[in-house]
């Protein structure tokens, strides 16, 4: 089967959300075990293309495949993780208590448990309520949930929010790691310096996919030596029709 | 339908509220607080014989009602279900979950208030003490279960307590608390055979007074079951996976 290659597939994908237009007539292929990068300002549908993989988001029109089954189709709940935007874990709950919660929900046992905690590098609070850390340990212990079960397709909305360097950096080595084993990973952020560490680079921009390319390519295009200056180089280069402000 | 993961979400949600022991407490003596006012607010009439069975019915009721709709909207809001929805968790998982957990509670709720007003404040009781025990819980269960199909209905904290004058207070209206149900116009009568907490006070009235013989109790307890079912089928149905 042609599909079964592909972690990711997505024909012609719009999505509504409100009065706007959040995803327009998108098209998008992943192979397993790419890295891929997803930038774009502020508003331009990253999340919403997020939730349209995982099967949470009320689609317009399109067809999104993760790995050869459709989108949020029951058996995919155990293959995808998915990490939300807001740090989704309950704050009134121990770190321990959130993982062992959604490690029974996914049917995984408690080794699966040690195995993201030491991954997340948050040994030290696990007995520690999840209201009481501070942001970026509670953005790990969101990753760490959704690190359970190893699944095949990690769908991560800006993960490293709140992260100082050496722990993103760590934080990408797993990413890398986890992507040389055969997981395919789709990451939403906004720090360009991180964008040169994926394999393949998505920029959005009012819904639509801008460009498509690798972190070398992106810098010989544009004539510069770093992301953040390529990433602008590339919005001037496309004006959109709106033009929104980063908060 | 997995029982495991059921149980895991009702031993998450007690858990939740453990650590919360202020809301635990507030939980369990409130009703008895409001129970042992309105016996003192009538203690030199016989008013508190004629409504006191009914507070059974009335403060569990709504108190469930709020807490089980908030516990659920902050779920929601929170983006943890979310989370749990893109994860192998059933809609039903979730709803009974969540069901058994504050049914618990409103298990030790409803039989302290129960004890409270039976011990304390002195409401004569010529039926069976259990079989009020049993309304009083099915009546706190029904709350909860209502909560929980109220709060897919609700976006934000203050649309789910103008759900409290929209659902609960026509019930407490027309439940033969301010006027037996008898006397009232036929339509509000009709109306009122409707409402599953009218049903909850005819049965606790029956067994206060033991006017009635434990089948039309039984009775009255199937139908307070079945909305409580039908409370459980919509939310779970409601909920939905897909949002906009
Ligand atoms: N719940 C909603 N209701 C209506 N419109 C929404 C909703 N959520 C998002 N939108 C709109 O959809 C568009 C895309 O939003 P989305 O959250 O996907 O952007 P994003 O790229 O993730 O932004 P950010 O980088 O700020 O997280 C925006 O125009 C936004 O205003
Ligand atoms: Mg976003």
């Amino acid at each position: 089967m042609e599909h079964s290659a592909l972690a990711l597939r997505i024909d012609g994908l719009t999505v509504r959300r409100g009065r706007n237009v959040a995803v327009r007539d998108l098209d998008l292929s992943l192979a397993r075990g790419e890295l891929v990068g997803l930038l774009g300002p502020s508003g331009s549908g990253k999340t919403t293309l997020m939730r349209s993989i995982v099967g949470v988001q009320r689609l317009e029109s399109g067809t999104v495949t993760v790995l050869g089954q459709s989108a949020g189709s029951p058996p995919l709940r155990h293959r995808v993780g998915y990490v939300t935007q807001d740090v989704s874990v309950y704050s009134d709950l121990t770190v321990r208590e959130n993982l062992s919660y959604f490690a029974t929900v996914l049917g995984v046992g408690g080794a699966e448990i040690d195995r993201v905690v030491a991954a997340t590098d948050l040994g030290g609070q696990l007995k520690q309520l999840a209201g009481s850390l501070s942001g970026g340990q509670v953005s790990r212990v969101s990753l760490a949930a959704a690190l359970l079960g190893t699944p095949e397709l990690l769908v991560l909305d800006e993960p490293t929010v709140g992260l100082d360097p050496v722990l993103r950096s760590e934080l990408w080595g797993l990413f890398r790691e986890l992507a040389r084993g055969g997981v395919t990973l789709l990451v939403s952020s906004h720090v360009m310096d991180e964008a040169t560490r994926c394999d393949r680079l998505l920029l959005m921009r009012d819904g639509e996919i801008l460009a498509d390319t690798t972190p070398r390519q992106l810098l010989a295009d544009t004539g510069t030596s770093d992301a953040e200056e390529a990433f602008l180089v590339l919005i001037e280069r496309h004006p959109g029709e709106r033009t929104e402000e980063r908060s | 339908m997995s029982i495991r993961r059921t149980f895991s979400t009702t031993g998450r949600v007690l858990r939740q509220i453990s650590h919360d022991p202020r809301t635990v407490a507030l939980l369990l003596v409130v009703p008895s607080l409001l129970i042992g006012l309105v016996a003192w607010l009538f203690s030199d009439t016989d008013v508190f014989e004629q409504v006191g069975p009914a507070m059974l019915a009335l403060f569990p009721f709504i108190i469930m009602f709020l807490v089980t709709s908030i516990a659920t909207l902050r779920e929601r809001r929170s983006g943890t279900l979310e989370r749990l929805l893109s994860m192998p968790l059933a809609k039903l998982e979730f709803i009974l979950g969540y069901t058994f957990a504050f049914g618990l509670l409103a298990v030790l709720q409803a039989s302290i208030a129960v004890a409270f007003a039976v011990w304390v404040c002195g409401l004569e009781i010529d039926g069976p003490l259990w079989l009020l025990l049993c309304v009083a819980l099915a009546d706190a269960v029904l709350g909860t279960t209502l909560g929980l199909f109220a709060s897919a209905f609700a976006r934000t904290e203050f649309q789910v307590v103008q759900f409290m004058p929209l659902i609960v207070f026509p019930q407490v209206l027309l439940g033969g608390i301010f006027l037996p149900r008898e006397d009232m116009p036929d339509v509000l009568y009709a109306i009122s055979d409707w409402l599953p907490l009218s049903h909850a006070i005819d049965a606790l009235n029956a067994v206060a007074g033991d006017t009635e013989d434990a089948a039309y109790v039984g009775g009255k307890l199937l139908i307070i079951g079945a909305f409580a079912l039908g409370a459980v089928i919509l939310g779970a149905i409601t909920l939905r996976r897909r949002t906009a």
